[in-house]
């Protein structure tokens, strides 16, 4: 057995027919991205690829700019995807649709061996990739040996031996290293069936494990293991569940195995090196290496190679040898950042913000608060001079280039970064910075003169100024503070809450919200007088919403 | 010539627009976004460019909608994009299939 999909088995003789089908379109070029969403068809293309002598590339994502780097550094890369609208701007090449025509093979009589193709150990199998600080993703080579190597320690540390045959129901992409290996090599070089589904909401992921017959393995990622216990939903019996791509926390391990009564094995490596370490986080916090990986220190930074790993490797944290094959974890290393178990650098998403036309300065940077949330995902923030561009555009510039999970909230405009004298950027100049762009917004005093033109109005010798006037103000005042730069902007929201008068002294504030748009209030004496937002014409138009003011 | 600005939104069952507000109230809280409730319009796309907002979002207003309201989301794929469209489309889910 191969694989599930939906509960229905997919057996060896129709997983080499369907590799055969895959290797007969691939076509004459090297190099594949395998963008195939669809774990068992992902499984196929890679299988289809390798037995061609072809490499497969799996960057961590797949935006519009990783995409052209990727054809440079592969001129004849071609995509197979199985996904009907493909956006890639690669040669495409499609997984062929489900032949209803032809029956599947026949299972073999019990005494006829199934052919199951050999590859070389030394053949390269595919290139990973990282984002390197000067934007352009790095390449690693991956051989097919050391893979297996990799991954058959990995089926014995996991006791999948002594459980066979296992199921292996996987949150995480097939593309991503994690998911590389543990949900597709794990498989595949063990004799275990590996899941076609991808299930993300926690309902969903109890459903795919319920298809499938014991023994169940889980591989998923502290997001969605944190999500599992908040949502109450119950899983069935599961065998063994793993969790990797960002540290567990020790509380979140020992709730999921009592709740679930099942094991949990935590794993520790890299994009570069695949996983390296495993431990049981409920049975204390230190690593055991793989065979014959060792750490050696280098500087502040660690270095991992030995047994399947490729090429010495600086760590991306901090890691302290403990005794023969063992270490703790102790935090990344400074520049590096992971959200919800993706991987990037401080200096990578500078690169790409700084490169977009427009930006003079920018920066991204982490917000102290710690807050609690559902999933645990803290995102990034940035300030960011950029006086002929708004929030919005920089945004979509932004998610051409780098994955959307990196998008910087807030995406704080200001006039300069706080850099110091060596023209360095302090993380804390920049907190402190963003917390007075966000708390303090922009005010203005504003006096009306005793003699302003008003109506005589609705109260009978009491002028009012009509609040098309008061906007009038505050478009002024958000103008010479470089808010609207000139482009066209319409009223999102006017609320007048009370009249003013000639003579009366009010204070007019602004502050950019993140989509662009920018919400002002009009005080009196401290009290609120008018409130609402100003949208850039850039944005969304809705030609229903019909806003006047005055 | 009044001076004071029209309503924001068409009238609307008092309920749907109280639990409107309400969700609204929870996705701003559950995502810290800088804005006010009241400033999500109720048509505009939650996912991708609209709101901004990606997977990982979208798993967080999940769990705090099923915390909530009894609902638990699941991704038929075709539903999904349906449900979170757009505010108003999350509200209707709500509505119709909340346990609390």
């Amino acid at each position: 057995m191969v694989a599930y999909r939906a509960g229905t088995p997919i057996l060896v003789p129709q997983f080499l027919a369907d590799v055969e089908r895959v290797a007969a379109i691939l076509g004459a070029s090297r190099h594949v991205l395998n963008a195939c969403a669809d774990r068992y068809h992902f499984t196929v293309g890679f299988a289809a690829s390798l037995l061609s002598g072809k490499v497969s590339l799996l960057p961590s994502t797949h935006t519009p700019e990783v995409v052209r780097q990727l054809s440079a550094f592969a001129p004849d890369v071609v995509c197979l995807t199985d996904e009907d609208d493909c956006p890639l701007a690669l040669p495409l090449v499609c997984y062929p649709r489900a032949d209803t025509a032809t029956p599947p093979p026949s299972p073999p009589r019990s005494d006829a061996a199934v052919r199951v193709p050999q590859v070389d150990a030394a053949q390269l199998a595919a290139y990973v990739f990282t984002s390197g600080s000067t934007g352009t993703p790095v390449p690693y080579r991956k051989s097919w040996g050391r893979l297996v190597a990799c991954v058959r320690e990995e089926g014995d540390r996991f006791g999948l031996r002594e459980r066979a045959p296992c199921a292996i129901v996987a949150t995480v992409p097939p593309q991503h290293m994690y998911g590389f290996e543990s949900s597709v090599l794990l498989a595949l070089c063990n004799g275990h069936a590996l899941c076609a589904e991808r299930p993300f909401y926690p309902a969903d992921i109890a459903a795919v494990l319920a298809g499938v017959p014991r023994a169940r393995v889980l591989v998923s990622t502290p997001v969605h293991l944190r999500a599992i216990l908040s949502s109450g939903v119950v899983l069935p019996q599961t065998d063994l569940i793993v969790s990797s791509t960002a540290p567990l926390a020790q509380q979140l391990a020992a709730e999921t195995e009592q709740r679930n009564g099942t094991e949990l094995l935590e794993i520790y490596g890299s994009t570069e090196t695949g996983q390296i370490a495993v431990r049981r986080p409920t049975h204390g916090p230190e690593w055991r290496l793989w065979p014959g990986v060792r750490l050696t220190l280098e500087g502040d930074a660690t270095l991992a190679q030995g047994g399947h790993i490729e090429q010495p490797t600086r760590m991306c944290d901090v890691l302290e040898l403990t005794a023969q094959g063992r270490f703790l974890l102790h935090g990344r290393l400074t520049d590096l950042v992971n959200i919800a178990g993706k991987r990037s650098s401080l200096a990578y998403l500078n690169h790409h913000l700084n490169s977009i036309p427009g930006v003079e300065d920018g920066a991204f940077f982490h917000l102290e608060e710690s807050r609690s949330s559902q999933t645990g995902v803290a995102r990034l923030a940035a300030c960011v001079v950029a006086p002929s561009l708004e929030a919005q555009r920089l945004l979509e510039a932004l998610r051409e280039r780098i994955d959307a999970v990196f998008l910087p909230r807030p995406l704080l405009l200001v006039a300069r970064l706080p850099r110091n004298s060596t023209g360095k950027l302090p993380q804390e100049a920049l907190r402190a910075l963003a917390a007075r762009a966000r708390s303090a917004p922009a005010q203005t005093a504003l006096t009306i003169p005793a003699e302003h033109p008003a109506l005589a109005g609705h109260f009978p010798g009491i002028p009012v100024l009509p609040g098309v006037l008061l906007l009038d103000e505050v478009v002024r005042m958000v103008e010479s503070d470089g808010g609207l730069r000139g482009a066209r902007w319409r009223i999102g929201a006017a609320k007048f809450v009370k009249p003013v008068r000639p003579g009366e002294t009010l204070t007019l504030g602004h502050e950019p919200l993140p989509n662009g748009s920018i919400r002002f209030k009009i005080l009196r004496a401290g009290q609120p007088v008018a409130h609402g937002v100003l949208v850039p014409l850039a944005t969304q138009e809705r030609p229903d919403h019909g806003r006047q003011a005055g | 010539m009044s001076d004071k600005a029209p309503l924001r939104q068409p009238a609307s069952p008092a309920n749907v627009t109280a639990l409107t507000a309400e969700v609204a109230g929870l996705i701003v809280e559950a995502l810290n976004l800088d804005l006010a409730p009241a400033d999500i319009d109720p048509d505009t796309p939650l996912y991708g460019e609209g709101l901004g907002l990606d997977s990982i979002d979208i798993l967080e207003i999940a769990l705090v909608v099923s915390k909530q309201y009894g609902v638990q989301l699941r991704a038929d794929s075709e539903e999904n994009e349906r449900i979170f469209g757009s505010l108003r489309q999350l509200v209707e889910y709500i509505i119709a299939h909340r346990t609390k």
